[in-house]
């Protein structure tokens, strides 16, 4: 038998062991665990759950096991995926610390960093905003105005941030600051601080769809110890890009598909009716073919770009990042927008009594879908970023 | 899966090769010559492999594998390579490979692969692609099978030693709903081709069976209701594959030109508005390549055949995906060069013409999307 084999069997096993059969059912969006100091669990269950994948580094399957990681490779983890998959558990943790925060630390932290920050990462323990934009910095992210002065032994931020997911319930930021104001790109650091510092106050936003995870962060006279300010001084943009690149590969592959709620060709089927075996509208159908073909297209692209598929380096996966955003936001909209319309006036409802949950779910994220060619790199700046980076056309003059 | 360091290999190869030996001008060059394609280029894509790339070793191919052969398909597609290769090796071998006997295999597969013999697919019979309703009738008598009807647009018909015709069976005079595919050499008596002159110039024919006797073992393989779809999936899978090489070709033009053409001073591809077109068609192409490489994946995972509908469903995925990403790159090509893109020196043209026979052949995009829908439910 292969390694690999092995190494699938022993999964197999581990996962039959400790994965409880409660968390191996569709998860909604009320029972995802983030962790952190304060952390929610929908069960017992689901914090064993956690605290089995956090010890062996599972929820960070590729991390180094010296930083608490899984220490798994490429293939390996391309089988653990496939075994969770083929059991239908619940991810253990969702986190802005695995996803976006401890790859970049990884590869531009010092060593003291990443032993003091990524250990709880893996286990839950903390729980990870971040401080990107500002009311003044949207799509042009690089002219971000937040003020960081040095003052000795301590930086001091002044400013404020928005769109920051989770600001209110998180315990760590990690934010772009500006530390030079004679250079734009040249002149921004990417620095972390914790939620309790004094002069962090957090605001929610409400959106179109109501309630939302989005915060205005303000920043008044905060301090900053200085071994929290990660690579150079000055050299946050490169950072911040690269975060950037792995933000938006997941946010491509996970948060938009799982929305999960309505299956549009059941609700298709139960509310437009049938004719002859078919949709009984026959332009909605079309519609509805041409989506869930592209939509299948796509999770085979993300499949394939998971298990190093094709020619997989990390230019490639660079390229694809934006490629995929792209896709998977007019995707998400353009399924919402369906499912509304298999709804007629039964998708019109805001609240209460005369509409089912369902139906209220679908409208609501129909709604917030519109922000999904908005967040993360608008669908305007990704197609500038694939037009100058993997087509290789000329800046505008 | 990933591919292979093997696979990295023969597609490099295999673009050099196209690239070098049958540039898109090549097309050109048949036209004057009047022929559909060319002998000695046919000969030299024998002498890679190419051809026997999906026949095992013991029948003397390469045994590459289904995702081998289409990146070496992709790589003829980008130069609009006019051979037996997508027919013969890759659809007629995966028949035969597929379906066909053990005495058929031991008989063919040598000979497809050394590309002494080449196989074409006869399907059609109307305008549109509906082998559901194909009317050619292989009657069962003693000894053998009387075949006729008429089949049209047969890609390769021209040419081809040997004809893979879909027909209905009818045995003792009653017609039944089974469809099978009979191995027609195209030289015996009763079968008359008409060469047809195509957009693309390739080498299409009309193809006539007047009673063509046939014996017994031109019938492939055992009647199986399975196998005279999965024949035209791989056909799909294949076509897509030179489809996905065609438009990333006519894409890469494209981009050369926005790079290379000045006005009003600056250079056009620093227009966002076009920017923002050829990135919209690169985002495209990323999900037609996902589809077409599950399919093909899809295909080596699966040694053999089964009821499985999901090959169906790919196969329908990949070609519409595809036809649809070549059509609107096929179209932006030359509305993007402008003018020159109007004329006939200019290459645009010649992807043009050849997108849309590859849109049509065995079903258009809508075809699929409509079969798609069938097969999800919708």
């Amino acid at each position: 038998m292969s390694n690999i084999e092995e190494f699938r069997l022993e999964t197999r096993q581990w996962l039959e062991t400790h994965c409880p059969a409660s968390l191996r059912t569709p998860m909604s969006e009320r029972e995802v665990v983030w962790g952190g100091r304060n952390a929610t669990f929908p069960s017992a269950d689901a914090q064993r759950w956690l605290q089995a994948m956090g010890e062996r580094g599972w929820t960070a399957p590729t991390w180094p096991r010296s930083y608490g990681g899984g220490g798994l490779t490429a293939e390996q983890n391309a089988v653990l995926q496939e075994e969770l998959r083929r059991i239908k558990a619940r991810p253990a943790l969702y986190s802005f610390g695995l996803w976006m925060f401890g790859p970049v630390l990884l590869e531009f932290g010092n060593e003291e960093q990443k032993q003091r920050f990524l250990p709880p990462i893996v286990r839950g323990e903390t729980r990870w905003c971040q401080g990107y934009s500002e009311p003044g910095a949207g799509s042009d992210l690089a002219s971000l105005a937040t003020r960081c002065e040095d003052h000795g032994d301590h930086f001091l931020i002044n400013g404020q941030k928005i769109w920051t997911s989770y600001a209110n319930l998180a315990d760590w930021m990690f934010c772009l600051v500006r530390t030079d104001t004679r250079t734009k790109h040249g002149g921004i650091s990417f620095l972390v601080f914790d939620m309790r510092t004094a002069g962090v106050e957090t605001r929610p936003i409400r959106l179109i769809s109501g309630d939302s995870p989005f915060c205005e962060t303000f920043l008044t006279d905060v301090r900053v110890p200085k071994d929290q300010l990660i690579g150079p001084l000055n050299g946050g943009w490169e950072i911040a890009k690269r975060l950037l690149m792995h933000e938006r590969t997941n946010i491509s592959a996970e948060a938009f598909g799982n929305a999960a709620g309505l299956d549009l060709i059941e609700t298709a089927r139960q509310f437009v009716g049938l004719r002859e075996g078919v949709l009984a509208n026959t332009d909605l159908r079309a519609r509805i073919a041409r989506h869930r073909m592209r939509d299948e297209a796509f999770r085979l692209a993300v499949q394939q770009a998971r298990t190093g598929h094709g020619r997989s380096s990390s230019a490639a996966t660079s390229a694809l990042a934006s490629s995929f955003k792209v896709a998977a936001a007019s995707l998400n909209q353009e399924r919402c927008e369906l499912l509304l319309e298999c709804l007629g006036h039964e998708g019109l409802g805001w609240e209460g009594e005369g509409f089912s949950t369902d139906a209220l779910r679908a409208t609501r994220h129909w709604l917030r879908s519109k922000g999904n060619s908005i967040e993360g790199g608008t669908t305007e700046i990704n197609l500038n970023v694939i037009a100058k980076r993997v087509l290789g056309l000329p800046d505008p003059v | 899966m990933s591919m292979t360091a093997d696979q990295q290999m023969l597609e490099d190869t295999a673009r050099q090769f196209f690239a070098e030996r049958s540039p898109p001008g090549a097309v050109r060059a048949n036209r004057t010559a009047g022929r559909s394609f060319d002998p000695t280029l046919w000969q030299q894509i024998g002498e890679l492999g190419f051809s026997g790339a999906l026949i095992p070793e013991s029948h003397g191919g390469s045994g590459i594998g289904y995702r081998g052969l289409g990146l070496v398909l992709e790589a003829a597609g980008r130069t609009l390579c006019a051979s037996p290769l997508l027919q013969s090796s890759f659809i007629g071998a995966a028949a035969v490979l597929r379906h066909g006997s053990a005495a058929q295999q031991a008989n063919l597969l040598p000979r497809i692969a050394a590309g002494e013999l080449t196989l074409a697919l006869a399907v059609d019979e109307t305008p549109h692609h509906h082998p559901e309703n194909t009317r050619t009738v292989a009657r069962h008598v003693d000894g053998g099978w009387v075949l006729n009807g008429r089949k049209r647009f047969v890609a390769d018909g021209d040419s081809a030693s040997l004809l893979l015709t879909l027909a209905r069976i009818d045995t003792a005079g009653a017609e039944s709903d089974a469809l099978r595919w009979f191995l027609v050499p195209s030289t015996t008596a009763g079968v008359t081709r008409q060469r047809l002159h195509t957009v693309d110039g390739e080498g299409f024919a009309d193809i006539e069976f007047a009673a063509v006797d046939l014996g017994a073992d031109a019938a492939l393989g055992t009647a199986s209701p399975a196998s005279w779809q999965d024949v035209l999936d791989v056909a799909c899978i294949a076509l897509a594959s030179t489809m996905q090489g065609a438009a990333e070709a006519a894409l890469a033009l494209t981009l050369d030109h926005l790079k290379t053409r000045t006005q009003f001073g600056q250079l056009i591809g620093s227009f966002q508005s076009l920017q923002h077109r050829v990135a919209r068609l690169h985002v495209d192409l990323q999900l037609a390549r996902a589809a077409v490489t599950g399919a093909l994946d899809e295909l080596d995972a699966r040694g053999h055949v089964t009821a499985d509908p999901r090959l169906h469903r790919l196969a329908s995925l990949c070609k519409a995906l595809c036809g649809d990403a070549l059509h609107n790159v096929s179209n932006e090509t030359v509305q993007l060069h402008g003018g020159i893109g109007m004329t006939d020196v200019h290459d645009s043209g010649l992807f043009l013409k050849r997108a849309r026979v590859l849109e049509t052949l065995y079903g258009t995009s809508s075809h699929h999307r409509d079969r798609y829908a069938r097969l999800a439910g919708i």
